[in-house]
């Protein structure tokens, strides 16, 4: 061999050896999303309608002009908070189905500072984003401190917050907060302008926020491999009697876990009162705390995954009304394949499944055309 | 005082039994499920695919020619059998594939949202409320019902209120003094101990997730068929994490869920009787209150707070 | 032997599982009206071939009769249905339901509407237990009732299904002197109805005491079957731990100095409340190993966990540098100079998902060098990792390799490079080669007495008899949660540390504590 062909084969395998990982890994998500979709044209088919043009219809609903695509990214931002929540908390090995309440309450407060306590320009937004996302930390972290201190399985207070906090929300902007008016949907008062989110994509409503997020899914990545804290709430989500036996404190580290998945919510709330909505309405509920689910399974828990994920679904969520108009497809079927994506993610033994599945299929179908061929022979 | 009297009436406790119906259904599901160690968060979809079918099937029956009664009732059979069959999936994904149950009851409500979005936009071509269909409105028992006091609160409902209460004691009675029952609790807290004596741990999980699926979706059809005769996107609102929080308070037993029902079910329709009266008290608080007390009923302020031992866990032979 | 037909007999029963042969050619005879004694360490095979009896696992070769004729026992309802009743190690029965539930459950009695006929289960649990001696309370629940009593409820469930054999295994592990009275009363009533009886135990004085004949196993082989007229403690003790030959290593003499750990009458309960440590006392100083040997589940692992903070101790001390630190937190005891080589690697050992240079940190990831403040030194952890895997040998192609993809022995490695790298005052090493491949072995041994030599303080704690004799320089002995023992290893013979081990002799003073 010359050395140059040598040098080829080197380069080659050590290509390989990085992508080769990554490769495995989007292996899952990958096969998931294209099972969903396939299952999702399924549906598509069965109402007499072609899956083609629905998806067509789709990818243009969301990115079709330049309004579109700052929709669609508008719609990402907050998958990206919520769904960095999920994924962090995850890390601890925690289920946080309550970054929707997180969420809303960290809208809630950001509303509060954005309209009662004027400050200058710029300062003002910071504090009503701070303010956010301690308030979504602190709702987060009452759940990661009642599983530390009593045991209680996160699954359920969480859900339990959830109301609690649409239901105060409701209190407040019906009351204290209400903004006297003659309209018919209860509302608070406007955010003041020193507390806004600039856009930064006319005519599109996307705000500074992206950039926000994108920021905070950076930070969480250094966070979680490149820091201490990250390293240890790794360990207890991953072996909680070997973070135990090292010394790492697996309790604190649930609770903190928590604390900065709420936070991470919260901060999503904040964004979109500053940057899109500027006041909060009655009713006010948008789901991204469920969503984000999806975003951090699919993103396996990574926030660069999280933050391609959380594109994903704005994506579907963003078009479906396009597939709908369009296509005449209801825009629910995104629902599905969401839930669908869920599913193959949580039980990977389908999507590992599904090549030798395909093959066996094939190896049975060629048997039968084989055996049908030498009947065919010998008659 | 003259308020709280007004207030506290017949109507308001004859309301308190409608509104924690389905309730009632959803929870005793629950406990079937998670008895026999599988956790089922998806309540609250099982209960929406539930409304959906009742209300088709209702649509369908009178587009059929049967009369009205009939396809009401054909509404709630077909509900059950829905919602045992979406159960089926989360039975297959959590027992066979041993998927994460929570995150399999999950995916399980944003699907039933979808699909029942999906079907109504299709079908109806609404997104809002479905054309109104026959249902099962109130039933008097002769004679009962002309029971003061008693006989407006107790007989006459409608017909699902009935099943609902029958069911609480049924349910307590299979669970607690049959084999079948002991059984089913047996593998969901020591899995291992039943399967050494011949038990066969997986084909009783499966039917706690039916028995779920089949009263959840029952609970599912009084929603739409009971009080209403429409079905809503989206209408359980959130009943089906209540009845889950029920489930918990009344410590996995059908007559503590009863109450925690009726409890819920109260807060639920003194809130509405508060607002008709005009009074000021703000009702988020009193529809806070389930959720809350679920809570201080988890951090054991109120006794100690003990799921089935092996629930969540899946079994591996 | 007599002509008489076993009851059950075991013929060339052979199990492999992939890597190891848990049970070669062994042959088991239980005949009516005996007890049958079968001996051997943790480990040894027993339990492998009473799970193949009860159809938990089917044999690779060899046949099983029930009286004569050949059967294949393929689940438990099969074994159940051809009266073998088992009574496991780990009681099999669900705590919040009553005594009376967990004896019918699979066979429940109905009455004519096909509920629970709870009075005629009643009924037969009361007749069997006066036939029996067995007493128990039927509307009791089993976690409110004691030991002895569940274990007679396990017993009563096979009673309640016409068992016809009864398989005892380990029965005495979690029992009371006044208990095993009681389980020996019962035994010996059940051989007179004409029940065979396997009694599967380490505990010699027993199995002199009540079985007419044992069999002995040894790594899954049969060493031989001895009547109990012709066997002593001593005969039994050789027959259990054996004469293997494995490498020894050369370890000179060690030159102790200062005491580094003083454990003091140190008591410590189980999640349930069952005593487990009753009066540990010993002491361990610089440049010696102090070894302690002992059949697992005498107290051993729960001794390691009080020491390293992982678990309370409800009364005694422990010192370390003449400093107490008796129930301080795990990361305190780890700075204090404390390094635990844990005996299950994939539980506390290591985080399977972490790479070696992950690995290779943890417990003092958060300290420099590794650690600025809370940004983790890469580098530093790099080139640690570097010094691990050449020192230690670690065969792997790279550090950033997850440490569940090495070979157990190369994870084991991983640990004590770890451990051995914090220059602890005091190494403790629990099972440190179980699951290590002989190279390796002979790898660690010589590492650990390196640290003695040193100048450290070693506590070495296995369940191997010649791990602890190869490297103690002192050996002490655990049973039933007390050191019970303690000899200089130039004078320790396995026949004499056998009867310490299985509790027929003793050298300490008793301690407080309840026994």
């Amino acid at each position: 061999m010359t050395a140059s062909q040598e040098s080829t084969t080197t380069v080659k395998q050590r290509i390989m050896t990085v992508v080769a990982p990554i490769l495995q890994q989007l292996f899952l998500p990958a096969g998931a999303i294209v099972l969903s979709l396939l299952a999702g044209a399924v549906f598509i088919l069965l109402i007499g309608k072609n899956p083609v043009t629905a998806y067509i219809a789709l990818v243009q609903g969301a990115f079709g002009n330049l309004f579109s695509i700052g929709e669609t990214l508008e719609n990402t931002t907050p998958l990206i908070l919520t769904g960095l929540a999920v994924a962090f908390a995850f890390r601890a090995k925690l289920f946080n189905i309550g970054a929707e309440g997180q969420f809303l309450m960290g809208a809630l407060a950001a509303t509060w500072v954005g309209i009662n306590l004027p400050m200058p320009a710029g300062i003002h937004l910071l504090a009503a984003l701070l303010a956010g996302t301690i308030v979504g930390g602190l709702w987060g972290g009452f759940a990661g401190l009642l599983k530390a201190t009593r045991g209680v399985h996160e699954v359920i207070s969480t859900i339990m917050l959830n109301f609690i906090a649409i239901f105060f929300i409701s209190y407040m902007v019906t009351g204290p907060m209400k903004e006297v008016s003659a309209l018919d949907i209860p509302q608070t008062a406007r955010v003041l302008p020193t507390a806004q989110l600039m856009k930064i994509m006319p005519p599109s409503r996307l705000s500074a926020g992206i950039i926000i997020a994108l920021l905070a899914a950076g930070f969480i990545w250094w966070l979680l491999w490149k820091t201490t804290i990250g390293y240890e709430v790794r360990a207890v989500g991953l072996n909680f009697f070997a973070a135990e036996y090292a010394g790492i404190r697996p309790n604190y580290n649930m609770f903190l876990a928590m604390l900065i998945s709420g936070g991470l919510a919260g901060l999503g709330g904040a964004i979109i009162m500053t940057g899109l909505f500027y006041r909060y309405q009655h009713g006010f509920e948008p789901g991204y705390g469920f969503t984000a689910i999806a975003v951090a399974l699919v993103g396996g828990n990574n926030p660069p995954g999280v933050v391609l994920a959380a594109l994903l679904f704005a994506t579907l969520s963003q078009g479906a009304l396009g597939m709908q108009n369009v296509a005449g497809v209801p825009q629910d079927t995104v629902l599905i394949i969401q839930a669908l994506v869920i599913f193959f993610v949580a039980a990977p033994q389908i999507v590992r499944a599904a090549p030798d599945w395909w093959a066996k299929r094939k190896a049975a179908a060629a048997a039968a055309a084989e055996g049908a061929q030498m009947e065919g022979g010998t008659a | 005082m003259d308020m709280l009297i007004s207030i506290f009436s017949v109507a308001l406790f004859a309301s308190t039994i409608r509104a924690a119906t389905p309730l009632i259904l959803a929870a005793l599901g629950g406990i079937f499920s998670e008895r026999s160690g599988v956790v089922n968060i998806a309540l609250e979809g099982i209960m929406l695919i539930g409304a959906f079918f009742a209300m088709l099937i209702s649509y369908l029956g009178r587009e059929a020619g049967l009369p009205p009664l009939a396809s009401a009732l054909a509404g709630a059979v077909g509900a059950m059998v829905f919602g045992f069959l979406i159960s089926m999936i989360h039975a297959v994904v959590s027992i066979r594939y041993r998927a994460d149950q929570v995150v399999s009851g999950v995916a399980i409500n944003i699907l039933a949202l979808g699909l029942t979005g999906f079907l109504l936009q299709q079908i109806f071509n609404t997104s809002g409320n479905s054309p109104s269909v026959p249902n099962l409105p109130a039933a008097p028992i002769p004679g009962l019902a002309s029971i003061p006091v008693l006989g407006p609160i107790f007989f006459n409902q409608p017909p699902i209120v009935y099943i609902g209460l029958i069911a609480v004691p049924v349910a307590a009675f299979v669970l607690f003094r049959t084999p079948l029952g002991l059984r089913i609790r047996a593998v969901g807290e020591h899995p291992k101990a039943a399967d050494t004596v011949g038990i066969n741990v997986f084909r009783l999980r499966y039917l706690g997730v039916a028995l779920s699926g089949v009263l959840a979706g029952l609970g599912g059809a009084y929603l739409s068929l009971g009080q209403l005769n429409i079905f809503t996107e989206g209408m359980t609102n959130g009943r089906g994490y209540i009845a889950l929080a029920a489930v918990i308070f009344g410590k996995w037993s059908p007559w503590g869920a009863l109450g925690a029902c009726l409890l819920f079910g109260l807060a639920d329709a003194v809130q509405i009787s508060l607002q008709n009266a005009g009074v000021n008290i703000p009702s988020d608080f009193l529809l806070m209150l389930p959720y809350v007390l679920t809570l201080v009923a988890l951090t054991g302020f109120i006794g100690r707070s003990n799921p089935p031992a092996a629930s969540g866990v899946p079994y591996e032979k | 032997m007599s002509d008489r037909v076993p009851v059950i007999e075991m013929r060339d029963i052979t199990k492999v599982f992939p890597g190891v042969i848990a049970n070669d050619h062994i042959n088991l005879a239980a005949y009516e009206g005996e007890v049958l004694g079968l001996l051997g360490e943790n480990g040894a095979g027993k339990s492998v071939l009473m799970s193949i009896l009860y159809g938990l696992y089917e044999p690779t070769e060899g046949q099983i009769f029930v009286r004569g004729k050949p059967v294949e026992i393929t689940e438990p309802r099969a074994a159940i249905e051809l009266g073998i009743g088992m009574v496991h190690q780990h009681f099999m029965l669900v705590p919040p339901f009553t005594v009376a539930e967990n004896i019918i459950l699979g066979s429940e009695p109905r009455s004519n509407l096909g509920t629970l006929d709870t009075a005629a289960a009643v009924q037969k649990i009361k007749d069997l237990s006066e036939q029996y001696g067995l007493d128990v309370d039927p509307y009791a629940k089993i976690e409110d009732i004691s030991v002895g009593m569940a274990q007679r409820v396990e017993i009563l469930k096979t009673m309640y299904r016409g068992a016809q054999v009864l398989i005892l295994d380990e029965p005495t592990a979690v029992l009371t002197p006044q208990e095993i009275r009681g389980l020996f009363k019962i035994m010996r009533t059940l051989t007179k109805s004409g029940f065979p009886v396997i009694f599967i135990s380490h505990k010699l004085k027993e199995l002199m005491e009540i079985c007419d004949s044992v069999t002995v196993i040894r790594r899954g082989k049969m060493i031989g079957s001895i009547d109990i007229a012709e066997a002593t403690p001593q005969i039994l003790a050789s027959m259990m731990v054996g004469r293997d030959v494995v490498l020894q290593v050369d370890k000179g003499t060690g030159q102790p100095k200062d005491v580094v750990l003083d454990v003091n009458n140190l008591q410590a309960t189980d999640h349930s409340g069952l005593p487990v440590l009753n009066g540990v006392s010993f002491q361990v100083r610089a440049g010696e190993i102090v070894g302690i040997a002992g059949v697992a589940g005498n107290g051993q692992s729960e001794l390691i966990e009080v020491i390293t903070g992982l678990h309370k101790a409800k009364a005694g001390s422990v010192n370390l540098n003449g400093q107490i630190i008796t129930n301080h937190p795990a990361k305190d005891i780890i700075a204090k100079g404390i390094a635990t080589i844990p005996e299950d690697r994939h539980h506390r050992g290591l985080v399977l998902d972490f790479s070696i240079a992950d690995n290779g940190v943890l417990g003092s990831h958060d300290q420099p060098p590794f650690a600025r403040w809370i940004r983790r030194a890469f580098g530093a952890i790099k080139t640690y990792a570097d010094k691990i895997i050449k020192e230690f040998d670690v065969r792997t192609p790279n550090q950033e390799v997850l440490v569940k993809n090495l070979s157990g022995g190369n994870q084991q490695k991983v640990i004590i490079a770890r451990e051995m790298g914090r220059a602890p005052d005091l190494l403790i090493a629990a099972q440190p080669t179980r699951g290590v491949d002989v190279g390796a072995i002979e790898f660690i041994h010589k590492r650990i007495i390196e640290q003695r030599d040193a100048g450290k303080a070693v506590l070495v704690i296995s369940n191997e008899l010649d791990e602890v004799m190869g490297l103690s320089d002192r050996i002490l002995v655990m049973f039933h949660g007390e050191i019970v023992g303690e000899l200089p290893a130039a004078e320790a013979t396995e026949d004499e540390l056998g009867l310490y081990m299985a509790g027929a002799k003793r050298n300490t003073p008793e301690q407080g504590g309840e026994h």
